[in-house]
């Protein structure tokens, strides 16, 4: 009788699903959405779960997640894994997240993975050099494996902050144009010349962030219902819509995604006469 | 007084799937310790004022808030009224909002003014809102004396109108030491601007082998921001009102750690009450800074 019970509500859930994905395919679907996947370990004190085990099931929920939003059409999907700031916690706990970040890398590029069903192109992005070899080089090998597939995006931000990834940008710049005056044909450039060389302008800092492989984010998703950018995509959000649905990140559901979704249809219009006059 | 276009809105009642950032709830009465200095949670008490609603505790003020303050078009339209009526609310709105800081003790203010992409509106409606900006800073630099409060501009201004230049740069005042509030306002700003601004001064410091690239650091851009006329340059707590979910290219690098509150009220509606409201959802909040709570 249980069986039939949880057959048929699975079923139900399943025709409600159906139908919010046709409701929001008639609309303007986003092409970027970014998500801070918090609460992991909160959702795991509330279930009384081994330490660690949030950062497990908020994995599966990531899946999940990406599901949806590809069967949707989105075709970058951001998450902000590891802040460079959350390198302050246990190390305990930052070894466990490197260690979970290795294993999952590797999964990934085995062909039953989401990113092979979907086609997926995984970027990892962030100051790559704060990590240690083993997680740098997983990194590396997913990225190279998956650097031919061309239907959906993941950019997985780790050692990552915004204001880093500014100052890097930064340094990018000045070294650049530093190398544009050293290697210039005429070595004694004129002084009027060289001051021109060293205009850093809003293109050439972005053609330098880390974050120049996509294009800006339509909707940034914080779970928990925290309300901040604890330093992610602060440039790239200048106009991005902010949701923040109380559910910690396990808990992220196809319905969070839907209503982030509709709320962004709803201004649709005029972010797009926005983004035209701008 | 931000020139925000008019958007549609509407919301379904408590949702489940609502963000977290609407409460509804008045505050309750929370006890708290003595009012000394104590740094909590990163952010400094006020200087010491006038007495705070109750709720609110006084080691858990914002030391820096910062406003965006949309909704002044929609609450005219609502109304019938022009739309010069609700940039007029909404300079009452600032200054109520403007009292009630010096009142808590909040240390500084940034106002989101007017936007470089809000250039892109009619002529008619940004010369509107020119002439009531400097109508009403005229009006309120001699109050700004009296109680003590420091101006401070960002944003380019070359863009202005002459006269109101002029009355800006006379406004800007000195450092005034043990200034109630400090009032930053963004005028003409844009957080992108502001960030490439600070990258290219950084520049010619390089060209002019000052620095050298690697040098360049966080600290270094901080200094070079246009914020950096405070000492607390990072917003505490950002406020939107009238329910848009978004930073609107405002402050982007100051705002990394900035508590974030979006209320429904329209901006010449945001008195006391809906103050009170989002200094209590800020005090409930617990920041992390990427760290773990023990």
């Amino acid at each position: 009788m249980n069986t039939l019970a949880n057959t048929l509500f699975g079923n139900l859930i399943s025709f409600i699903r159906r139908i919010l994905f046709c409701i929001l395919s008639v609309g303007p679907i986003p092409n970027h959405v970014a998500f801070i996947l918090d609460g992991n370990r909160r959702f795991a004190k509330k279930l009384n779960l081994p330490e660690g085990m949030g950062h497990r099931v908020g994995f599966q929920s990531l899946i999940s997640v990406l599901r949806y939003c590809f069967d949707l059409g989105v075709k970058y999907v951001s998450v902000y894994a590891f802040s460079i700031d959350n390198f302050k916690r246990k190390p305990e706990e930052v070894q466990s997240i490197m260690d979970l970040m290795v294993e999952k890398f590797n999964e990934m590029v085995e062909e039953e993975s989401i990113v092979y069903q979907y086609s997926v192109r995984v970027y990892i992005i962030g100051n790559l050099s704060l990590l240690s070899d083993n997680v740098r080089l997983a990194a590396e090998k997913v990225m190279k494996a998956t650097s031919s597939n061309n239907k959906s995006n993941l950019i997985i931000c780790l050692a990552y902050t915004s204001t880093d990834e500014i100052v890097h940008a930064t340094q990018e710049s000045c070294d650049d144009k530093w190398a544009k005056i050293q290697s210039s044909i005429d070595g004694e450039m004129m002084e009027g010349k060289r001051e021109g060389c060293f205009v850093i302008k809003v293109a050439d800092i972005e053609r330098r962030m880390y974050m120049g492989v996509a294009p800006d984010p339509d909707i940034l998703v914080r779970t928990s219902g925290e309300t901040r950018l604890s330093n992610f995509l602060l440039w790239q959000t200048s106009n991005c819509m902010l949701y923040s649905p109380r559910a910690l990140w396990p808990e992220i559901g196809f319905l969070h995604i839907a209503w982030a979704f509709l709320e962004f249809q709803r201004t649709y219009p005029y972010l797009e006469k926005k983004r035209k006059e701008l | 007084m931000t020139i925000l276009p008019l958007h549609l809105h509407f919301s379904l009642a408590r949702s489940p799937l609502k963000p977290h950032s609407f409460p509804h709830a008045r505050p309750q009465v929370v006890t708290g310790p003595a009012e000394n200095s104590v740094e909590v949670n990163g952010t400094y008490p006020g200087g010491v004022s006038g007495q705070l609603p109750s709720g609110l505790r006084r080691e858990l003020m914002p030391s820096h808030v910062a406003v965006i303050m949309d909704g002044n078009r929609r609450w005219a339209r609502m109304r019938g009224l022009p739309i010069g009526s609700g940039y007029e609310a909404g300079a009452q709105a600032l200054r109520r909002i403007v009292e009630l800081c010096c009142e808590w003790g909040i240390r500084v203010l940034t106002v989101f003014v007017f936007s470089s992409d809000n250039w892109f509106r009619p002529k008619m409606e940004t010369d509107l809102l020119m002439e009531l900006f400097e109508r009403v800073l005229k009006d309120e630099l001699q109050h700004f004396e009296r109680e003590n409060v420091r101006v401070s501009l960002i944003g380019d201004t070359t863009k202005l109108p002459k006269s109101l230049q002029e009355l800006l740069a006379n406004s800007v005042g000195t450092a005034q030491k043990n200034s109630h509030l400090h009032l930053i306002m963004a005028v003409n700003y844009s957080g992108q601007n502001d960030v490439v601004q600070a990258c290219q001064k950084i520049a010619v410091k390089v060209k002019d082998g000052l620095i050298k690239p690697d040098d360049i650091n966080k600290f270094l851009v901080e200094k070079e921001l246009e914020t950096n006329c405070t000492d607390y340059p990072h917003p505490d707590l950002l406020v939107r009102t009238s329910g848009e979910l978004r930073i609107s290219n405002f402050l982007l690098w100051q705002l990394a750690y900035t508590e974030l509150y979006f209320t429904n009220s329209l901006w010449p509606d945001f008195g006391e009450d809906e103050f009170v409201e989002a200094l209590f959802s800020f005090q409930k909040r617990q920041r992390r800074y990427g760290g773990r709570n023990s």
